[in-house]
């Protein structure tokens, strides 16, 4: 399974670069929400409570932007059936879950990159925890989005339902990320967090088992 | 491989495609399904590949006395339709080398070569499948269902859009796949069904 996983990995990963439908979407999204919000705060001044809240909307609808891309360009092109023909529907998954993780790392790591170079009063006291969380973030959002993209792939109005359907099962991922993010960038202290970072370890495992027991039933018929 | 289907019932939006379907594959067999269009011949061919559930009714498929589960059994069966797309974004040894690496067998490019050039295929073409025309896309697909040699080849309209020398290559690997094993193919062809050994008729069961 894990050989297969990983060929479907590295066919995604070599469509995208070839096609760049996604990557290109995605970084025009964060560029042009970020200089929305830059010009909008022109002479603001914001508690970095509302600064995290902030860099996570951003993150969060970039993701919606961008994550279910992996299963909607497989039924676009037809190319479904030919995925069912070739893999276990779990290689399929794991498959996925890998170029998701891979691309919402790399996009996360780029808004707060850009982030950080365009809020002037964004600063992380405490990098550590606060790259952990980002890491712990990406890897829950991951595993959530691709097993519901893999669910409204086959839907008419796939470019809705993947965010109004997204956002009541990444709400516990997204209040503790934005605590977690809130405590690295204003106090810096660790056991404050940790309720926080158990909370996205243990949202972590159950989504992820709950997408590899219900994948199958998506993805036959 | 052994293929039995008991009273195989299948309804789209409770609207009913196949009304109570039976039959029986027998190894070393061609077996045709016929049927007017829209009468479920697709819909059928799908649900002995395990890629569509019946409504009712059931399906079993037994390779050398096991019984094989719906999990597994892409790994026992190659599949060529006209709906069925192919990675166009990849030329035709890419499109190869994926299917080989998901199926775990070993590829070179003397392997690629000698594929493609078994279904006539050029082999000096880097660009993209989706430049190719729809004879050399069926081709494409033909070597999809047959590469990894299954013991069960599922061919839906497999001379739709080929000339005589690629009519004459899915003969020769039906042949080749009667030998594997068992063969079914939906078709509406005349010299398609005279190839089979045993046919069924489906209606439309609306």
């Amino acid at each position: 399974m894990l050989k297969q996983a990983w060929a479907i990995f590295r066919k995604d990963l070599a469509s995208e670069l070839r096609t760049r439908y996604a990557v290109n979407a995605l970084l025009m999204f964060v560029v042009v929400t970020l200089a929305v919000i830059m010009f909008s705060l022109v002479g603001e001044m914001l508690t970095p409570g509302a600064l995290t809240g902030m860099l996570w909307v951003v993150m969060f609808f970039a993701a919606m932007s961008g994550l279910s891309r992996s299963f909607v360009a497989e039924e676009e092109r037809g190319t479904t059936m030919t995925l069912q023909l070739l893999a276990t529907p779990s290689a399929v998954y794991l498959g996925k879950l890998l170029f998701n993780l891979l691309l919402v790392l790399v996009l996360n790591v780029f808004i707060v990159a850009l982030y950080v170079l365009v809020m002037d009063q964004f600063s992380i006291r405490q990098p550590d925890l606060f790259w952990l969380v980002m890491l712990l973030g990406s890897l829950c959002m991951a595993s959530a989005t691709t097993i519901i993209a893999a669910i409204i792939a086959k839907a008419n109005t796939r470019g809705t339902l993947f965010p109004v359907l997204s956002f009541p099962v990444l709400l516990p991922l997204l209040m503790a990320g934005i605590s977690a993010t809130k405590i690295a960038v204003e106090e810096g202290q660790w056991a404050s967090a940790w309720p926080d970072l158990q909370l996205l370890g243990s949202y972590l495992v159950v989504v992820t088992t709950v997408a590899f027991l219900l994948f199958d039933f998506v993805w036959r018929d | 491989m052994h293929v039995r289907a008991d009273a195989l019932v299948k309804k789209f939006n409770r609207k009913p495609v196949l009304a109570g379907v039976s039959f029986e594959v027998q190894p070393g067999q061609v077996f045709g399904i016929v049927g007017r269009n829209g009468s479920g011949k697709s819909t059928l061919l799908r649900i002995v590949g395990a890629l569509l559930s019946p409504s009712s009714g059931s399906i079993t498929h037994t390779l050398d006395g096991r019984g094989i589960e719906a999990e597994h059994l892409h790994r026992h069966i190659g599949y060529a339709a006209p709906y069925l797309t192919l990675y166009e974004e990849f030329n035709a040894r890419e499109n190869l080398q994926l299917y080989a690496s998901l199926r775990g067998m070993p590829l070179g490019a003397r392997d690629c070569d000698a594929l493609l050039d078994g279904v006539g295929l050029p082999l000096d073409r880097r660009d993209p499948i989706r430049s190719y025309s729809s004879g050399m896309k069926q081709r494409m697909k033909l070597l999809f269902a047959v590469m990894h040699r299954p013991p069960l080849l599922l061919l839906d309209e497999p001379t739709s859009n080929l000339d005589s020398e690629g009519i004459a290559a899915v003969y020769r690997l039906v042949e080749e796949g009667r030998e594997r094993g068992a063969v079914i193919i939906a078709t509406n062809d005349a010299e398609d069904i005279r190839r089979c050994d045993a046919t069924i008729s489906v209606e439309a069961a609306c």
